[in-house]
Parts: C-alpha cells; sequence; structure tokens
C-alpha cells in the first residue's frame, strides 16, 4: 500500500537536484545580466559549444572522468556514513604513486606495467585514506577534520617528493612506459581527433557499475549501508562497525586514486604538481547532486564536466569564473531542497 | 643584534598569526553555538576582496575594513539561512561557500580590474607612530598597524564574550544542549545565527588583513589559511584565546620556514606540522579535544 507513495517520494527527492540546477541558472542569468550581456544567447551558446560537436562532448567526457572517481569516491564513503572530505589529498597521492611506477617498470610489458600502475594508483590512495579511517574506527575522531588534514599533508608531502622525483627544473615526474599508457578515442574514433578523452571513461564506468554491485548486491555492501544509516543498530546486528568504516574510506580512498588513470595514464604521460585543482572537492558535489547512487553520480559528472567545458566556450563574453559560481550555487540548492522536500514529505504521512 | 633578530622574527610571527587568529576565533564562536563553519577559507577570501572594494571605491582603508566586516557578515549569513533556517547540513554548506568564495572572487575581479589575479593597488591601513619603538625592524609597522590591536581587543572580547555573559552561557548552551536551552526559553535559531554571523565579522577582518598588508587582492590569497584556522579551533580546543595561541604555534612555524629555508629542516616538514599536530590532538594523545557536544547536529524544534 506505502509503494505507490514510496516511488512518488523517491521521484520528489530525485526531482530535487533538477530544480536546484534550474534554480542556479537563474542566479547565473542574473550574474551575466550584471557584466551586461544577454543570459539567453550565452546559455545557448554555451549548449551548442559543448554538445554541438564531437570536440566539445570529447572535452566534457575527459572532464566527467576524475569527477566520476572522485564522485563515487565520496559517495561510497557517504553510504557508510563517512564524509570523505580527503579525495583531494588521496588522488593527488594516488596519481604520483601512478607516475613513478610507470615510469620505473619502463621496460615491463603492458600486461604487467598497465595493472601494476592502475594497481599502485589505488593502493598509494587508500593507504592516504588509512590514517582517518583507523583514528575514525578506533578512537572516533571526526574524519571530516582528519580527512582535510591529509590534504595538506599529502600536497606539502608530494613536493618534498618531488625534489628527488621530479625532471629537473620542473614539477612533473619523468615520463611512464609506453606500456602504462591508457589509449585516446581518438586513435581508433577520428571523431575526437584532439581531444585527450581516453579509455579511462569506461574503467570509470566499470567502477560505477562495480560500486553499485558491492553496495547493493553483496553481503559487505548491505553492511556497509547499514552502518551509514545507524552505526549503533549496526553494532547491535552483528556488524563489525570499526572493521567496515575502515574498509569503506580505503575503498574510497582507491576510487580517488584511479583519478591518476585519467589525467598520468591517459593524457600527459606523467605526474604534474597542482594537475587536480579541486577535483575532489568537486567530487563532493557530484555525489551529493548524484544523491550518492553510481548512476546519479555518472549524470551528474557529466553535467559538471558540461559546465566547466562550457565556461571556456563562453569566456570571451563572461568571465568563465560564472560556472565556478554556478556549480557551487547548485550544492547549496540541493542540500537546501533536499531539506525541504524531506520536511514536506515527513509532514504529509 | 640576536636580540633585534629575535623580536624581527617575533614581529613575523605575530603577523602571520593574525588573520589564523581573527578567522579562528571566528570558528570557534560559530561551532560553540553548534554550527560547523568551515566556510572560514571562502570568507577569508571573500573578506580580502570586500577590503579592496570598498577602498577601492572610497579611497578609505577604514571603509576597506567595513566593507570586509560586512562581506563576511553576509557570506555567513547565507550559511545561517541554509544550515540554521533551511537545517540543511553544515558541512555541505560550508564547502559550497568556500567554492562560491573562489568563483565569486574571481568573476567580479575580471569584471572590474580586468585580470583573473590582481586587483588594482589600494590604500593600506594607516601607520601610527611609535617614537623610537618604531624604529625596531618589524616591530613599528606591527605594533603600528590598528589593526593589530582590534584583532588582540576582539580576539580578548571574544573570550569574554563567550565565557563571561549571559549571551556567551546561551551561546554555549545552544551549542552542547540545544534541548536544554530550548526548554529554558531560548531561541536556538536565534543564538546559532549569532554565532555564525560573529564568524563572518571576524574572518572577514581576517581577510582584510591579508588584503591590507600587500595592498591589493590577489587570485586565491586566501591559500588554506581558512583550515589551518579551522586547525587552529581544534588545537584551542574551542576557546578563543586557546585558538589564538595556537594560532601564534602556527605562525611560529611558518615564521621558521621562511627564516630556515629549507636548511636545517625540509620546509614541507614544517609546512605539514599544522595539520599532524591538529590529526594527533583530535586522537586525544595530547589531551582530549572535544567538540560542543551538538556541533553539527541540526536542531529541529519538531522532533522533540
Amino acid at each position: 500500500m506505502t509503494e505507490p507513495r514510496r516511488t512518488s517520494a523517491a521521484l520528489l527527492q530525485a526531482a530535487g537536484p533538477l530544480v536546484a540546477v534550474v534554480l542556479a541558472l537563474v542566479v547565473g542569468a542574473g550574474f551575466i545580466a550584471a557584466v551586461g550581456k544577454d543570459p539567453f544567447a550565452v546559455y545557448a551558446h554555451m549548449a551548442s559549444g559543448v554538445f554541438g560537436n564531437a570536440y566539445g562532448i570529447g572535452q566534457v567526457l575527459f572532464r566527467a572522468t576524475p569527477l566520476i572517481f572522485t564522485g563515487l569516491a565520496v559517495a561510497l564513503a557517504f553510504r557508510a556514513g563517512l564524509f570523505n572530505i580527503g579525495a583531494e589529498g588521496q588522488l593527488v597521492i594516488g596519481a604520483f604513486a601512478a607516475g613513478i611506477v610507470g615510469a620505473a617498470g619502463k621496460a615491463l610489458p603492458g600486461v604487467v606495467l598497465m595493472p601494476l600502475t592502475l594497481l599502485s594508483g589505488m593502493a598509494a590512495a587508500a593507504l592516504w585514506a588509512l590514517p582517518p579511517a583507523l583514528l575514525k574506527a578506533k578512537l572516533g575522531a571526526h574524519e571530516v577534520i582528519n580527512t582535510i588534514m591529509m590534504n595538506f599533508i599529502a600536497l606539502a608531502f608530494v613536493q618534498y617528493l618531488g625534489h628527488f622525483a621530479f625532471v629537473h627544473a620542473t614539477v612533473h615526474t619523468a615520463e611512464i612506459g609506453a606500456g602504462a599508457r591508457i589509449a585516446r578515442f581518438e586513435s581508433f574514433l577520428p571523431g575526437f581527433r584532439g581531444s585527450p578523452l581516453n579509455l579511462s571513461l569506461v574503467i570509470a564506468l566499470v567502477a560505477a557499475a562495480l560500486v553499485g554491485w558491492l553496495l547493493w548486491r553483496t553481503k559487505f555492501g548491505y553492511e556497509l549501508r547499514a552502518v551509514g544509516l545507524s552505526p549503533t543498530a549496526a553494532e547491535y546486528a552483528g556488524i563489525d562497525v570499526p572493521r567496515t568504516w575502515t574498509i569503506a574510506l580505503c575503498l574510497s580512498g582507491a576510487l580517488a586514486g584511479l583519478v591518476g588513470a585519467n589525467f598520468v595514464q591517459g593524457y600527459k604521460g606523467y605526474f604534474e604538481s597542482g594537475f587536480s585543482a579541486g577535483i575532489g572537492f568537486l567530487g563532493i558535489a557530484v555525489a551529493l547532486l548524484g544523491r550518492n547512487h553510481p548512476v546519479g553520480v555518472v549524470i551528474a559528472a557529466v553535467f559538471f564536466a558540461a559546465l566547466g567545458y562550457g565556461g571556456l566556450v563562453i569566456n570571451t563574453e563572461v568571465p568563465k569564473e560564472l560556472v565556478e559560481i554556478l556549480q557551487a550555487i547548485v550544492i547549496l540548492f540541493a542540500i537546501t531542497l533536499h531539506v525541504v522536500i524531506e520536511r514536506w514529505l515527513r509532514r504529509r504521512t | 643584534m640576536s636580540l633585534l633578530i629575535a623580536l624581527a622574527f617575533f614581529a613575523q610571527m605575530v603577523r602571520i598569526s593574525i588573520p589564523y587568529a581573527l578567522a579562528a576565533v571566528g570558528g570557534t564562536m560559530s561551532e560553540r553555538g553548534g554550527v560547523i563553519n568551515i566556510a572560514l577559507e571562502g570568507i577569508l577570501l571573500l573578506g580580502a576582496l570586500g577590503y579592496v572594494l570598498g577602498a577601492y571605491w572610497t579611497g578609505s582603508a577604514w571603509a576597506g575594513l567595513a566593507a570586509a566586516a560586512a562581506v563576511g557578515l553576509v557570506t555567513a549569513g547565507v550559511h545561517a539561512i541554509v544550515t540554521v533556517g533551511y537545517k540543511a547540513d553544515q558541512i555541505t554548506s560550508s564547502l559550497g561557500i568556500n567554492l562560491v568564495a573562489f568563483g565569486l572572487t574571481r568573476f567580479v575581479l575580471k569584471s572590474i580590474f580586468g585580470s583573473s589575479s590582481n586587483s588594482a593597488r589600494v590604500a593600506g591601513l594607516p601607520e601610527w607612530s611609535l617614537g623610537g619603538f618604531g624604529t625596531v625592524p618589524g616591530l613599528g609597522s606591527l605594533f603600528g598597524n590598528p589593526l593589530v590591536w582590534i584583532a588582540v581587543a576582539l580576539i580578548a572580547l571574544a573570550h569574554v564574550v563567550l565565557f563571561r555573559t549571559p549571551f556567551g552561557l546561551r551561546l554555549r548552551t545552544v551549542g552542547e544542549h540545544p534541548e536544554t536551552a530550548a526548554t529554558l526559553g531560548l531561541s536556538v535559531a536565534r543564538l546559532r545565527t549569532w554565532g555564525v554571523l560573529l564568524s563572518g565579522i571576524l574572518a572577514g577582518l581576517g581577510g582584510a588583513w591579508l588584503a591590507a598588508d600587500q595592498r591589493s587582492f590577489t587570485d586565491g590569497m586566501s591559500g588554506g589559511r581558512g583550515y589551518i584556522a579551522l586547525a587552529a579551533m581544534i588545537v584551542g580546543k574551542w576557546n578563543p584565546l586557546g585558538a589564538a595561541l595556537a594560532c601564534l604555534l602556527f605562525g611560529f612555524c611558518e615564521a621558521l620556514q621562511i627564516r630556515l629555508q629549507g636548511a636545517a629542516i625540509p620546509n614541507e616538514f614544517l609546512q605539514m606540522l599544522p595539520y599532524v599536530v591538529t590529526m594527533i590532538v583530535l586522537a586525544g594523545v595530547i589531551g582530549r579535544a572535544r567538540p560542543p557536544a551538538a556541533d553539527g547536529v541540526p536542531y529541529h524544534a519538531e522532533d522533540r
């Protein structure tokens, strides 16, 4: 009997992010008007530049790939009731490790070097998530603060290691071996010529599917979600809460570590200092807008990537920073609407 | 001679600590009322821009200070509306505000100054003459700076207000036990809003310090200071004076980096120190750091 109501409630909650996007675009129109431009013309130009040709689509998907990874990372941790603000640091450590291993193993054949590089990025990032995970699990120390702290420690640590690892007078590591290179779409789809879009996107989509499978098709995923809903109840049900938290945050880190696949292995061919530029923080927005569901994360990642590239398209008319404001306002509207809709639903039942 | 070096070092340490301390004490006021404010970073940045715009349009540094405080107030107001008014998630709201701040400052910079990295040069704060004392390198410009005294006074005032006034007691009560506070007839929402707004004014002034110090705005000039302030608030155990002392400690580390230039200890390790210390303190190794009991928990009157 409650089924139809639950479906309509779920639909209403899913509509929240869409309404947030529309509201943010309205606010953005105000900004565009404030600098003396026509909002409709600017938005139309943005849309045609982003989705009107293969190059634009390639750029969007290239930018969406790392956001899928960090969005999944944040979403997975969130399902366990953990707020991973440390994706930024984890992905930097992971990408750095991938760059080092990919270069050190230059001589190895691709079948060995490729998985080795991917796994080392994931492992290093997971390891970076371990201290906050253990501090949370063993001592109850708040993971939000600790993951933020680990972000800054990561930046300083990589800067330090850079003294030894970076190519002389640069801020990047040596070139990785050909075996660790992830193929670009342009190598088999000529339409994407000039676009850095690469097969990391496929890895990202597989990762999304795996996260969905883990969360809803395995015992561990069930336990993870139970812990996320109520650690106390989960504990009474015999679930090892500290262990679940530790594994969840490390898995979250591992997902963030895959960002290196797109940048290091699929694009530049080396790790470069400062490449991430807030991808970890945007991952939080992506997870939020995607309602911590893998499918939602993929859609939200594409949306944020489209906004990001759209900013470049309209940069001659309106400062491209407009899209950064839009991305942020979407977050504020989304969390507010979430509460408003929830309260409204509760009042009706 | 070595005394002069020590004095100059001291002055540098204090200079570095002041924006941290303003933001950290601000964060303390917000969190004591039960609202997490990770938006300190964004408020610092917007406050710095506020100072530059105020000083640019009026030519007066005092107008700049007022504008910085006002911008901080408005930004914190947004956080208060979202988290206290609508009871949405405080951490996410803070992060959203930080993102807005980065985009908005760059947008305004480009729209007004036509550059995405720098503003025009604006007036700095007037420097009070200190007589012979002012000739000591570093000290003159430090203690002649009115904002130093404003900052010290505000930090002391925050401490007194929080622990020695009825308002402070009420603010701490809504941060610890909002239900109790509500039972006593206090308005949880109003008190929490005040805590958040105070954090905005203080952090906004912290931003003004940054901009006044270099007499211009540069893109991303808050440079993670809001997060250091957050760390100092924790190390200072959610206590204004403690937070200010923690800021001095962090300022010491940073001044040391500038002095040593990586000679004795690699700079990067000194850079990590505040964050590592914070994690250790949070873990309870050096005395337990306990946040206010209802910190981060929205208060729903209807749930009772």
